[in-house]
């Protein structure tokens, strides 16, 4: 009984998290869009125009959810929830710190690839389910894009899963810190175990990882359909692509999820590539800076921090980069990316085989 | 080529990515300065927002927006209502009995304006009206900031005579045109005879 009233609780705690960082990471992106774009951004609704999301929320609450008459009920309906719960049931799998996982499964980076290609699907039917050209358009060209990127993404992700062994993201959190048990090893030639911080995370094991980790974050930029790779709902050509239609909290949703994806894609970037919960500061001699750093308080923070670092970049690059067509789309994903994804799984075989033994 | 493409976008990405770094951190609160300061187009840093209740950009004395009518020098010749290509301009003139006094540049008056509105919302600031006005009445100030919550609001009544004013001196004139009449009857009258 009471494990159930966890998990209950795990849940709703989760759901929470993402709201409230889907709100915060609104203001947070409209603020330093604004500052990109030599504005000031929204400062009238609270200190500094922190509440502004919140008004913003509450009005989407208010709103009336109108239902066009040729839509297809059931897909129109159930769309925004399907892609919202995709992402959502993402978090299931993330570690937070040492022992601190929602669920420890030991397949967990597949569980979480195999559930946000959910999303596609749910964009899919609400481009269909909504009856309207713009819609359709968007959510064809999403799902060609998400399924397109995933390769470069999976191999990306493959070739990190090679260095370190294991599908379980807590044990790929494990090996790229103090808490390893067996032996690491900066860029395969010195040896770390038990100094951790930077120089034992993934993307320092070895070195091919630091292009795998560009592969994998340009990749989880179009799974996320954030600029430069956002032709599913360029504003300019296609109105707002697949949610055209939707209105008060079903829209609501789609952004909650836009903004979710944002942070699971990141944190997957975090864990695989850039030490997970582990700490930066390594042990120097006697200084025990990753020892002192380590735990469940820090790991919590340490992830939270770089997963933050990383969606600053994906909404610097948004607002950086202009959209990329579709065809140059398609170009990048099968013609650069997919083949260096390849060849960094190569090499990872490789390194695993023979300078990690 | 595909690697030379690969390094060119990357490079290219780059050199944009630092330029929105720097502007990024390049916040400075908006200084307003008039048009006329000699480094207004040099100003390239900080941002570009006015704040504008708080903050307005300084508009020269003798700006051209909304119209403004001096009623007292007015001499209710229509020329106004006449060139105006939208219309706006709305005059009821009633005759005087007699010449009713000066306007400043010394024109006799001979016209009260019982309606003189203009009609905000239709206005299209040419400046036609200005132009055409013999006694200069009518100008163009630099208030530009005008909002309303009614519609009819933005119709600005310059006339300053009240109903009951303006029903007097037509019954006035309806008195002196009904004896001019009678006079001019009495005159056919006694040619005729």
């Amino acid at each position: 009984m009471v494990i159930y009233l966890i998990y209950i609780g795990v849940a709703i705690g989760l759901f929470a998290f993402a709201a409230v960082f889907a709100l915060f990471a609104v203001y947070y992106e409209r603020k330093l869009s604004a500052f990109i774009q030599d504005r000031i951004g929204p400062n009238e609704t609270g200190k500094y125009g922190t509440l502004q999301t919140i008004a913003d929320i509450v009005k989407l609450i208010q709103k009336e959810m109108i239902n066009p008459t040729a839509v297809d009920k059931w897909l129109y309906a159930l769309a925004p929830a399907v892609i919202f719960i995709a992402v959502y049931m993402g978090f299931a799998a993330m570690p937070w710190a040492p022992g601190l996982v929602p669920s420890k499964t030991n397949i967990g980076l597949y569980y979480i690839f195999a559930i946000i290609s959910i999303e596609t699907l749910g964009i899919l039917m609400a481009g269909w389910g909504s009856n309207n050209k713009y819609s359709i358009l968007g959510a064809m060209r999403s799902a060609a894009q998400i399924i397109s990127y995933e390769i470069p993404a999976g191999f990306a992700l493959i070739s990190a899963v090679l260095i370190c062994g294991s599908l379980d993201l807590q044990e790929i959190s494990m090996q790229q810190g103090v808490l390893v048990k067996e032996q690491v090893k900066f860029l395969g030639i010195w040896d770390v175990t038990g100094m951790g911080g930077i120089l034992s995370w993934n993307i320092f094991r070895a070195p091919h990882l630091i292009i795998a980790f560009v592969i994998y974050f340009i990749a989880s930029l179009a799974e996320s359909n954030r600029a430069p790779f956002d032709i599913p709902e360029a504003e300019s050509e296609l109105v707002a692509g697949f949610h055209t239609e939707y209105t008060g909290m079903r829209f609501g949703l789609v952004f909650l999820a836009e903004y979710s994806m944002m942070f699971l894609v990141s944190m997957i970037g975090v864990i695989l590539f850039l030490g997970a919960w582990n700490t930066p500061l390594p042990n120097i001699g006697s200084i025990h800076l990753a020892d002192w750093t380590t735990g469940t308080a820090w790991g919590i923070f340490w992830i939270f921090v770089k997963t933050l670092l990383l969606v600053t970049v994906q909404i610097w690059i948004r607002w950086t980069l202009p959209r990329l067509r579709v065809d140059q789309l398609m170009d990048l994903c099968w013609k650069v990316l997919t083949p260096l994804a390849f060849i960094c799984m190569v090499v990872s075989a490789i390194w695993r085989v023979w300078v990690m033994n | 080529m595909l690697i030379k493409s690969t390094i060119d976008s990357l490079i290219t990405s780059w050199k944009g990515l630092t330029l929105t770094f720097k502007h990024t951190f390049a916040f400075k609160k908006r200084k307003v300065i008039p048009i006329k300061a000699e480094n207004y187009f040099e100003r390239q840093n900080g941002t570009a927002t006015i704040e504008y209740p708080e903050q307005q950009l300084p508009i020269p004395e003798v700006g051209r927006y909304q119209l403004d009518v001096e009623m007292d020098d007015c001499i209710v010749c229509d020329l106004c209502a006449k060139i105006c290509p939208v219309d706006c301009i709305d005059i009821e003139s009633i005759k005087a009995t007699e010449a009713i006094g000066q306007t400043s540049d010394g024109t006799t008056k001979r016209l009260y304006a019982a309606k003189f509105d203009i009609d905000m919302a239709k206005c299209m600031y040419c400046g036609l009206c200005t132009v055409v006005c013999p006694t200069e009445c009518i100008v163009m100030t630099n208030q530009y900031d005008k909002t309303v919550f009614e519609l009819s609001d933005l119709v600005y009544e310059f006339s300053d005579m009240t109903r009951e004013g303006a029903d007097e001196k037509r019954a006035l004139l309806e008195k002196q045109n009904a004896e001019k009449q009678a006079a001019k009857l009495a005159a056919m009258q006694k040619k005729n005879d």
